[in-house]
């Protein structure tokens, strides 16, 4: 398994909180890995410490092999996108315009708007199912297509290695399957690596293929979600008792909850 | 949008309206600087002024012209584009609208520097000097208060209206310490005037426009507009966000101080001129360029007024800037309520 990015021995901490310590994680290459884990586990500070928002105390995030708060901010954007989980759409955006902005890292005072840039822009546009939208001001549009318009933006910056801070907060249940059916997809088809912090277990172990969970800003386990999501591990990470069944839709793992009152029979599929 | 592509792989974007509001911008403030050149107690035509210009005039006209009134005339362009760039920038950094100087202390803390001054007594370089650097040193103040791994817009807010309140009331002590005709040079020097403005008021802002407005426009443009979208996008886009940050706000808090040195803390054009351009450009962004140029042109107005609204009376250009910000300000106000947006 090689994997280009890395966080190696990493102190992660905001002002005097520390969240992890001597945390190591590896990204699979062509892998869509999915972080899960509590409330306050320190995933999405290791998503803020994957993608260069939080400067580990100690440690380093490895890209090819190299620190990523040594390389150009520019450079290390052409490799390494991210998806915020809270973006603010500047007063008056059109769509086309703001997705046009993923070109940055590739753009330059003389070459503002090249070619390339105008065909990967459309691209990203289509391959998000946004194209319809291109003159529409991005204010007007709904949740679900807020998301997909701040995706297509990630995804003309056209990295290789795509993190992802809670796509699916905020979106409704029908939306949340249409943006990681999308993730799927570009994971698939055009080999992207992907990582994702998740909050609903099932969608994890559905669209995962590497899953990492933590509890108290350490790692428990890794690995692909067959061997992850266990009855067990569910007890051990989120404390709650339930049940590991087969999706009947993909076979994967499927959590289901202990009835109140009912005793926990604690059976794995 | 037009993009112009050269075989070499050069490609650039030109937003032809935002072009044309800069253009006329340009070209009005021409027109009315000619004006403003040939009227006064002595009146030229627009062809003698042209003329003068070239080279071709009298001795008078030369004197009138270039000793004078273009010194006050530059003066005003420079500190009008100035203080609308600055705002500009400011904007966009702190995210909020009503982020000008005045709101975040540093044409006080200038103010605090032109004060001391006029009360300890001093030449109108030194008054200048004192403008610039406390102006600079507020703005290091509002900074350091607001630092916290990293500043962000709504302590910078916070900051800066608590470093305003404090100067202002320095200020106000400072004014009641003054003898009778020192408060009232002082008053005077607070609303922002241009009389009397020679080039050693003007050289300083255009010398400070020369080297940062480039620098702003061409360097920090693109990557200021991707700043509005928030820290984390801008970063992952690849934008060193805070020390980007640290740069503009150095930029604009010495190009602010600078014009604020030449001609007092003139009111409301940096808050009003890039909300003006905004409007008129219809482009997101912070519009850096028409704003500067609309900043220039709206001071070269407000001047122009302050001379000639009441005769045999000349009115400080700040009353002036004052009263059309506040004014356009309010019908703003008024026009997004109508519109249901407010």
């Amino acid at each position: 398994m090689r994997s280009r990015l890395r966080g190696s021995a990493m102190t992660l901490a905001y002002e005097r909180r520390t969240i992890s310590r001597e945390l190591t994680v590896d990204v699979p290459d062509q892998s869509f890995t999915v972080v899960i884990g509590p409330n306050a586990c320190g995933k999405s500070t290791l998503l803020r410490a994957l993608s260069r928002l939080l400067r580990p105390s100690a440690g380093a995030v490895l890209l090819d092999g190299a620190d990523i708060h040594r390389r150009p901010a520019r450079e290390i954007a052409k490799t390494l996108g991210l998806l915020p989980q809270s973006s603010i759409a500047p007063d008056g955006i059109g769509v086309a315009e703001l997705v046009s902005r993923g070109r940055y890292p590739h753009q330059g005072l003389l070459r503002q708007w090249s070619r390339e840039d105008e065909a990967v822009v459309a691209e990203s546009m289509a391959a998000t199912g946004v194209t319809d939208l291109a003159d529409r001001p991005v204010a007007e549009l709904s949740g679900g297509q807020r998301q997909r318009v701040w995706l297509a933006m990630a995804l003309a910056q056209q990295t290789p290695l795509l993190l992802l801070d809670e796509p699916t907060t905020y979106l409704d249940i029908a939306h949340q399957i249409e943006i990681l059916d999308l993730c799927a997809r570009l994971h698939e088809e055009e080999g992207r690596t992907l990582v994702a912090v998740l909050h609903d277990l099932n969608q994890a172990a559905r669209y995962a293929t590497h899953l990492i969970a933590m509890r108290d800003g350490q790692v428990v386990a890794t690995g692909p979600p067959q061997t992850v999501v266990t009855a067990a591990l569910v007890e051990e990470v989120f404390g709650l008792t339930c049940r590991v069944i087969d999706d009947p839709e993909t076979g994967t793992p499927l959590v289901v909850p202990a009835a109140r009152r009912r005793t926990a029979i604690g059976v794995t599929a | 949008m037009i993009v112009l592509r050269t075989p070499g792989g050069v490609s650039l974007r030109l937003h032809p309206r935002a072009l044309t509001v800069g253009l006329t911008c340009a070209l009005l403030t021409l027109a009315v600087g000619v004006l403003a050149l040939g009227s006064g107690d002595y009146p030229l035509s627009a062809a003698d002024v042209l003329r003068t210009l070239a080279g071709d005039g009298t001795p008078a006209e030369e004197f009138i012209v270039h000793e004078l009134r273009l010194p006050r005339l530059a003066t005003a362009i420079a500190v009008g584009a100035a203080l609308a760039l600055a705002g500009a920038v400011f904007q966009t950094l702190v995210r909020n609208p009503l982020g000008s100087p005045d709101l975040l202390g540093f044409t006080q803390g200038a103010a605090t520097g032109a004060l001391v001054v006029i009360v300890v007594g001093g030449t109108s370089t030194m008054l200048s000097g004192a403008a610039a650097a406390s102006g600079l040193a507020t703005g290091l103040l509002v900074y350091m208060i607001a630092w916290r791994r990293g500043v962000h817009g709504y302590r910078l807010v916070l900051a800066g209206i608590g470093v305003a309140a404090i100067l202002t009331g320095i200020n106000g002590w400072l004014l009641t310490r003054a003898p009778l005709m020192d408060a009232a040079r002082a008053v005077l020097w607070l609303t922002g005037s241009l009389d009397g403005r020679g080039w050693i008021h003007a050289l300083p802002v255009l010398i400070a426009l020369a080297l940062l407005g480039p620098a702003v426009l061409a360097g920090a443009g693109p990557a200021l507009r991707l700043m509005e979208m928030g820290d984390d996008s801008a970063n992952a886009l690849g934008v060193p966000v805070e020390r980007l940050r640290l740069a503009l706000l150095g930029a604009a808090v010495l190009l602010v101080s600078l014009a604020s040195a030449a001609a007092g803390p003139v009111n409301f054009v940096a808050l009003t001129a890039p909300h003006l351009a905004r409007r008129l450009t219809r482009a997101p962004g912070p519009n850096l360029l028409p704003s500067a140029l609309l900043g220039a042109l709206l001071l070269v107005i407000a001047d122009q007024i302050a001379q000639r609204a009441i005769p045999g009376h000349q009115l400080p250009v700040g009353v002036v800037t004052g009263l059309i910000g506040g004014g356009y300000l309010i019908w703003l106000l008024a026009a997004e309520r109508r519109a249901g947006r407010l």
